[in-house]
């Protein structure tokens, strides 16, 4: 066990560089967007702040403020509702499953992996045609849409856990499709709902492509809103770094909180178990 | 970030049972049509719009207005000719192959330490995982700034003699005359790269992570018996049985950086020379601001088939695995 003796603290150095490298983005983010503007000098980013000054912090929320409460009236209904969908065609195709099940399954699996560019010309003239370009609902229903293959893939295999036999013996007392989903499904998925949810309330909220081909100025979702802080003529580094720390809030705290869920979220069904 | 990998549907009925014919009943009917919709909005709004995308390639709509008449393969010549698309095709293949190669050693690197049993080791898995959860155009604004040529890490560097331009840097490294263009490895890409491994390398130490939890203890115990050191057990032993994983996490990971829009943009733009274009802001800037929506299109499609060359064998043999 000699090898122990180096080999600890080896490990113990490997893993807080591999920190300093993750967090090093972070400390930066907070000590800029603390600063006032003429402090953000180049030479002196790395330093702390002389003093605390919350005044980008401000100026941010001011400009993003609009477009932030324009996330949340996406995200949850959009989020709701493909949670709501996916546990559907979840329940569907793992325990009534037809002939050709699977393949439809496969078929509606596709759709999650294609870049999105590939469907966003007629979508945004199919948007134009029925009156959803540029409002949140239109922005609702497309991630509603795109969002069907992994809320379906999560519930499905999520679902795949259940026992068949729960099944069958509730089809013998008499049960039928709605009661069987009603009564042994649902209070079994309160995971799944969870898991689901906030994956899509994450990965709604970060879309970036949708949002800025879908909506313009005053209708826009808060990544698009924080894209443009830089495109004014000064960039002002400290708004853009309190702007960035704003937009990244509410996904940060899932993740805090809620970290196990998103992991879970992530590994569903990508490894075997 | 999207994962795939189609756990067993557990057919429990086993053969007996299946061989019973299947009594259709109006629940069965039921539970069809509660999935219709959802097949019908995949259908229309995936492969539906897939093909209207096709036919707007082939199209000749390169303004505002629509132009439906046929084109042929003219918008497609045009951009396997053109300077900027031809960059887009090399920035992609080395921006990939960087990006994979990294987050695969990075992330089993990681993750056979977070599986020492250290002292706080959820503390350092959740640093390792948080920017996952961040948004990409949030990590290409914080990468830019750390990027700043004249600041950033640089001030780090510059006493060591290194002072990079970074992503403003237009050399290629190990250049030849392709086509219009020099291929090589574009200097200003390994800032992007350096980015999205920060972004995405968790994701590919919670998969490693799972497979390694997945091997039973008995593995490592009868290979330190033979006298294995920790050392060969890891790379003779571990690293192989984790290879499995290896193909899920390039197939996630190429999908994703094969159709990147969102860091690029956010980050650096397509870069004086096109030296950080990709043929996702490219697709972008040349239907939404130039209204190229011909171009744009065949742009798209080029997209879709290269991600389609990963992930459609991969569904089929996923697929296959589970029957």
């Amino acid at each position: 066990m000699a090898k122990q003796l180096w080999a600890r603290p080896f490990l113990y150095l490997l893993a807080l560089a591999m920190s300093v490298f993750f967090l090093l983005p972070v400390y930066v983010m907070i000590v800029t967007s603390l600063k006032p503007l003429d402090e953000v000098t180049l030479a002196d980013m790395w330093k702390l702040p002389s003093a605390v000054d919350w005044s980008s912090y401000a100026t941010a929320f001011e400009k993003l403020a609009p477009n932030f409460w324009n996330s949340i009236l996406l995200v949850v209904p959009a989020t709701l509702l493909s949670a709501l969908l996916g546990s559907l065609n979840g329940y569907v195709l793992s325990k009534w499953k037809f002939k050709g099940a699977d393949t439809l399954f496969t078929l509606i699996l596709f759709g999650m992996f294609i870049p999105y560019q590939s469907i966003l010309i007629p979508l945004i003239q199919f948007l134009r045609e029925i009156g959803l370009y540029n409002t949140i609902p239109g922005l609702v229903f497309v991630h509603v849409v795109y969002g069907i293959p992994i809320t379906t893939l999560m519930f499905r295999n999520f679902y795949a856990a259940i026992p068949d036999e729960m099944i069958e013996s509730a089809k013998i007392d008499g049960a039928g499709f709605v009661r069987i989903f009603r009564y042994i499904m649902l209070p079994l998925s309160i995971t799944g709902f969870v898991v689901v949810a906030i994956w899509q309330f994450t990965n709604i909220w970060n879309e970036f492509l949708f949002a800025v081909t879908i909506t313009t100025s005053d209708k826009q979702p808060i990544m698009v809103a924080l894209q443009n802080l830089s495109g004014s003529q000064i960039v002002q580094w400290n708004v853009q770094m309190a702007g960035a720390l704003l937009a990244a809030l509410p996904t940060l705290f899932v993740y805090i909180f809620l970290g196990k869920y998103f992991v879970r979220g992530l590994l569903a069904g990508s490894v075997k178990g | 970030m999207e994962t795939v990998k189609i756990a067993p549907a557990k057919e429990t009925t086993t053969v007996p049972v299946a061989r019973k014919k299947r009594k259709w009943t109006a629940d069965h009917w039921l539970a069809t049509a509660f999935l219709a919709p959802s097949v019908v909005l995949i259908f229309l709004f995936v492969y539906g719009f897939i093909g209207w995308t096709g036919y707007v390639s082939v199209s000749n709509w390169n303004s505002l207005v629509p132009d439906w008449s046929f084109a042929g393969l003219k918008n497609y010549q045009y951009l396997f000719q053109d300077f900027r698309f031809q960059a887009d095709l090399r920035n992609t293949i080395v921006f990939t192959v960087l990006f994979i190669a990294v987050v695969i050693v990075l992330g089993q690197l990681l993750a056979i330490l977070l599986d020492q049993k250290l002292r706080g080791e959820s503390l350092f898995r959740n640093i390792f995982f948080f920017p996952m959860a961040l948004s990409f155009v949030v990590t290409g604004v914080v990468w830019q700034w750390l990027f700043n040529p004249s600041t950033g890490v640089n001030l780090f560097l510059k006493p060591l003699g290194l002072d990079s331009k970074w992503y403003t840097d237009t050399t290629i490294l190990g250049g030849f005359q392709w086509g219009k263009i020099e291929f090589g490895i574009p200097l200003a890409m390994i800032a992007v790269v350096v980015a999205a491994v920060w972004q995405m390398t968790g994701f590919a130490v919670a998969m490693y992570l799972a497979g390694l939890r997945a091997i039973p203890d008995e593995v490592r115990e009868a290979a330190r018996m033979d006298g294995a050191t920790e050392l060969q057990l890891y790379w003779k032993i571990i690293l192989p049985l984790l290879r499995p994983i290896t193909v899920s996490v390039i197939i996630i990971m190429a999908h994703i950086s094969l159709k990147i829009f969102d860091l690029i943009y956010a980050m650096t733009g397509p870069g004086a020379n096109f030296v950080t274009d990709v043929p996702g802001v490219y697709m972008f800037e040349t239907t939404f601001r130039g209204n190229y929506y011909a171009n744009g299109a065949a742009i798209a499609i080029v997209m879709l088939l290269s991600v389609a060359i990963f992930i459609v064998p991969y569904l089929i043999s996923s697929r296959k695995g589970e029957s």
